[in-house]
């Protein structure tokens, strides 16, 4: 009974992302690399954006799960091919 | 005095101000006739605030040919001016003028509106649903396409009109070298219907995704509603591209910011990578809608089924992905090793694979088939050939090294009139004459059609076969004239002949139009092509409710089913009906778009602000607003059905 009332699923879901946020604020106050400071940033970053669409816009809940994930992964895939594509022509492979 | 002389035009001359009097005497022609005929309220009820997807998709088509019209005058002007040597029809800034909206003016306020349109009025039915997901939000659609399409069309008599190409580079594009308010204009008419399209978008999946008729899976679309899908999941990816880049190039002209500066930080290849990010996807964006309306004009008219629909899918979701790998395939003169260049050039190679197949799923939907000769087929069966020397050519463009010689010449521009022109406006044009008798309830009259397509399409071949070849000769693009010596002059007539023989069409297809109004008989039936989609399932024109009764579907040509194989489209009985209220405020909200558009342009920040607030007061009341719809009684239906002869 008890267990179907308590969301733990998004009680933990918030609980990671408190940390999430605390590991991404330490780089701020600790003394790092710019790489390594931006490394983490980005991971986070990540992370914490997957975490909230699953655990707090209810992602996969629906039976629109299918639509929304295949959505989310092709937003990703062109989002790094422009990203990466405009580094390539624009820095990388520029003469 | 002082704060109206930033209207005034920084290069007038006498076309311009005889502009600036016809655009004034229409307009107070305009209100005056709607004022004596009391057409005021008709107006406001049945048209301004509808938010029927049927009266939206005629909106948008009918805006889509106004501005055809208005490229098109562009477009004379510019062959005019080019049909002999060292000519002074107009001059240099002129000519930049003209190019620059004649682009944009077809692309995105005459193209977009028209599929757009098109989409609006054909998707619902093609699904059997009685709307869009989202009614209201569609005519906000439409109201910021529109205050976009305005705003930029007053551009030639108020401060001036952008002249940096429709592609707007910069530097050039910057306030050091375009410092009228031109360029302003660009930035906000574009931001503001950009907005609009986007909508659409979301709009368009959703409705695509969710409503469709019991039975129809997404392997049971139409191929029409399929390719409307990949283009708006296009659109949704392709568009905040645009948004941003837009967003950037005002903040550099307007706010002093260095994105697209070449010192300070500021990287000018930005612009063009960005721009291109968006603009080589919204190629595929207006190409696709075009590829659906063959697909449905070619199948009913050969009388069979579209041959391959599975490979027709699946090359489109491939397409709409690769879409987005070939884009710096326009600037690959700009300074990029070969190993960029290589890997766009294979990128845009491959993408011309899956075009083609379609064209061989054309082809064999024709082969053995019982092919009736209509406008809409004729249109279709021009486009096959046509349209694949544009991809060859398209093909040949996309070979980086042999592109040094090609990029920037005539060659370029007869490329993608090759394929824009056969491809967009002939599919239009096709689905237009196709869905007519679904608009309007009678035919257009088929002669005059024909006569309009020969015109059109010999006039193409005119007009832009001879680019090839003084392209290849090294005539550049937007020159504004040549001297004699180059010898371009003979084939630049041709092509102003050609030119000439579109308007010709234009006006033909025009002419139809009101002869058909006249003449033409109203009794045409439900089924007049003898077709094979949802669409034709119910009454033309079609009432206000679409269907009656939601149809159940099992194949992608149920209506075919229906007549053919004894599927029973209809089996529930019939009810009450439940629709949107019709609303005032996306056009009002649109209204002060424009005011906001307009201010931003010349700097004035009262504006801006006053419009700012307008917006989200709109925003606000339609937050708070209850709106529940409303209901059409079932004894209205019966009436309404009983109207168009009762059948089932
Ligand atoms: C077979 C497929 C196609 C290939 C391989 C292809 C390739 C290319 C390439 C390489 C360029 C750049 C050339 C240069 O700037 O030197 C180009 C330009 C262009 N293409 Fe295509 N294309 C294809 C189909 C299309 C379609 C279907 C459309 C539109 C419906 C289109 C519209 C355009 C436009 C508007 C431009 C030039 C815009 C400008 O610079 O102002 N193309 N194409
Ligand atoms: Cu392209």
């Amino acid at each position: 009974m008890m267990k179907e009332l308590f969301p733990i699923k998004q009680v933990m879901g918030f609980v990671f992302s408190l940390v999430l946020t605390a590991v991404a604020l330490a780089v701020y106050f600790l003394d790092m690399s710019f790489q390594l400071g931006m490394t983490i940033l980005l991971v986070t970053a990540f992370i914490q954006a997957a975490l909230q669409l699953v655990f707090f816009m209810h992602a996969g809940e629906s039976n629109d799960k299918n639509a929304i994930y295949t959505n989310v992964y092709y937003a990703i895939a062109i989002a790094l091919v422009t990203v990466f594509g405009t580094l390539l022509t624009l820095i990388w492979g520029y003469m | 005095m002082e704060f109206f002389e930033r209207f005034a035009i920084p290069h007038p001359s006498p076309l311009i101000y005889a502009s600036m009097v016809g655009i004034g005497l229409t307009v107070i022609a305009i209100v005056i006739g709607l004022t004596y005929f009391k057409k005021w309220g008709y107006l406001w009820r049945e048209w301004l605030t509808t938010v029927d997807h049927k009266r939206i998709g005629l909106m948008y088509i009918i805006s889509a040919i106004l501005m055809l019209f208005r490229g098109g005058v562009d477009g004379i002007m510019m062959r005019l001016q080019t049909a002999v040597p060292d000519n002074t029809f107009l001059d240099a800034q002129h000519y930049n003028e003209v190019f620059t909206t004649h682009g944009i003016v077809m692309i995105i306020f005459m193209a977009m509106a028209f599929i757009i349109g098109m989409m609006n009025f054909v998707v619902p039915l093609q699904i059997g649903a009685r709307d869009v997901a989202f009614p209201r939000l569609n005519a906000i659609s439409f109201w910021l396409y529109f205050a976009g399409a305005m705003l930029f069309n007053i551009s030639f008599v108020i401060g001036g009109s952008p002249d940096a190409g429709w592609t707007n580079y910069f530097p050039l594009a910057g306030t050091d070298f375009s410092q009228s308010v031109g360029v302003n204009y660009y930035m906000w008419a574009l931001q503001i219907s950009g907005l609009g399209t986007l909508m659409t978008g979301i709009n368009f999946i959703v409705t695509i995704l969710k409503m469709r008729a019991p039975g129809m899976t997404l392997m049971k679309m139409p191929m029409f509603t399929w390719s409307a899908l990949i283009t708006n999941v296009i659109i949704v990816f392709a568009f905040p591209v645009l948004t941003i880049a837009l967003l950037m190039g005002t903040f550099d002209r307007q706010f002093g910011t260095h994105f697209f500066a070449s010192t300070n930080g500021g990287m000018d290849m930005l612009w063009a990578n960005l721009f291109w990010v968006w603009g080589h996807p919204e190629v595929y964006i207006l190409i696709l809608p075009a590829f659906g309306v063959y697909s449905e004009v070619i199948a009913t008219f050969s009388s069979r089924n579209l041959y391959g629909y599975k490979s027709m899918v699946g090359s489109m979701v491939l397409i709409s992905f690769m879409s987005f790998l070939v884009w710096v395939h326009h600037f690959f003169t700009m300074g990029h090793g070969p190993l960029v260049n290589g890997i766009f050039s294979v990128t845009t190679m491959a993408i011309a694979v899956p075009t083609g197949i379609k064209i061989f799923n054309w082809l064999l939907t024709m082969w053995k088939g019982k092919i009736r000769f209509t406008v809409p087929m004729l249109y279709s069966i021009g486009f096959i050939p046509l349209f694949t020397i544009g991809g060859v050519t398209g093909v040949m463009l996309a070979i980086a090294s042999a592109d040094y010689q090609y990029h920037n010449t005539m060659f370029l521009v007869a490329h993608f009139h090759n394929v824009i022109i056969p491809g967009v406006v002939f599919a239009m044009l096709a689905g237009l004459t196709y869905w007519w008798p679904k608009m309007f309830g009678f035919m257009l009259n088929e002669r005059i059609g024909k006569w309009g397509f020969w015109f059109l399409s010999i006039g193409f071949c005119l007009a832009f076969f001879p680019m090839y070849i003084t392209g290849l000769d090294g005539q550049a693009r937007r020159m504004f004239t040549y001297s004699a010596e180059t010898g371009f002059g003979p084939l630049n007539m041709v092509s102003f002949i050609g030119a000439a023989l579109m308007a010709i069409a234009f006006i033909l297809i025009v002419y139809n139009v009101y002869y058909s109004f006249r003449y033409a008989p109203r009794n045409v039936g439900q089924d007049p092509w003898d077709a094979r989609s949802l669409e034709w399932a119910t009454h033309n024109p079609v009432p206000e409710y679409n269907f009656a009764v939601t149809p159940e579907v099992n194949s992608s040509q149920a209506f075919w089913d229906s007549k053919k194989n004894n599927h029973q489209l209809f089996k529930e009985k019939r009810s009450k009906i439940h629709m949107p209220n019709n609303s005032g405020v996306p056009v009002i909200m649109a209204g002060f778009f424009f005011v906001f558009g307009f201010s931003f342009v010349f700097s004035i920040w009262i504006g801006v602000i006053i419009a700012a607030l307008g917006i989200f007061a709109c925003m606000a009341y339609r937050t708070f607003e209850n709106d529940h719809g409303r209901y059409i009684s079932l004894k209205e239906i019966e009436e309404t059905e009983k109207k168009y002869g009762g059948a089932k």
